[in-house]
């Protein structure tokens, strides 16, 4: 079994039903990326030294709150996605990857919905 | 896994650094740096939920001298990732292989990311009537 090379062990196994699906929603959620960032990166200045006011103003505008709440789902799912192949390309011991996995895992959800509730909750006027 | 003691995967120490190799190892370190900066974010976002006094706090951090020098950092990993996440996709369609457009486009992203920062905070001080 030890003699074996990761390749051997896998051959005969079957398909892992994973295929391209993680390379594909990669680069898709980076295409959506450029246009939203590029947004996000214009309007960020535009709000520079904004008091409290002007930025709920500035949200409560559907179109804001909306392309915000993609930014932000599109944005996250892409970081999930890439701190996965770092983790996996250098974390070579494996409980600390699936550690690692796991903290990447539960925090890009729990920071991601936590800033769309907070922009939802903005957009709905508190 | 590790039961045979084979480098596995992108191994720094042996590979000589030229342009594309820089650029790939800054393209993966200012994404690690972009999902820590989704902390900022998130707070700026939280802040502006929970009120004027956390929005005060947040723009106090903001606009101090730490704050500053962490939003630059996290304006140039946003800009150099987007500049040469689009050169990747290019990539992915089979375009801009040859040696001498990869090192070329890697050129392009190095002058636009710093070319966008600047622009990016001249603008941000012009909008605080700073300029």
């Amino acid at each position: 079994m030890s003699m074996q090379s990761p390749l051997g062990r896998v051959r005969g196994l079957g398909s892992a039903k994973n295929g391209t699906h993680h390379w594909w929603h990669q680069r898709l959620t980076a295409l959506a990326l450029i246009p939203l960032t590029l947004w996000f990166a214009i309007s960020i200045v535009a709000m520079t030294g904004a008091s409290h006011s002007a930025m709920l103003d500035w949200m409560n505008s559907p179109i804001v709150a909306g392309l915000m709440v993609l930014l932000l789902a599109a944005g996250f799912y892409h970081l999930k996605l890439g701190m996965q192949v770092v983790i996996e390309d250098y974390v070579h011991v494996e409980w600390q990857k699936i550690t690692a996995l796991i903290i990447v895992q539960f925090g890009c959800w729990a920071l991601g919905l936590a800033s769309i509730m907070a922009v939802v909750w903005v957009w709905t006027g508190g | 896994m590790a039961d045979v003691n084979r480098p596995l995967s992108p191994h720094l120490q042996v590979y000589r650094p030229q342009i594309t190799s820089i650029l790939s190892v800054i393209h993966r370190g200012t994404g690690v740096v972009l999902g820590i900066g989704t902390l900022l974010l998130a707070w700026w976002l939280i802040a502006a939920a929970s009120g004027p006094e956390a929005y005060a706090q947040f723009n106090w951090f903001i606009s101090g001298w730490i704050g500053r020098l962490v939003l630059l950092g996290f304006t140039y990993s946003l800009f150099y990732h987007l500049c040469n996440g689009i050169r990747h996709l290019f990539w992915d369609i089979g375009a801009g292989f040859e040696l001498a457009s990869v090192s070329a486009t890697g050129w392009v992203v190095v002058i636009f990311s710093l070319g966008l920062t600047g622009l990016a905070w001249i603008a941000g001080y012009y909008m605080r009537g700073a300029l």
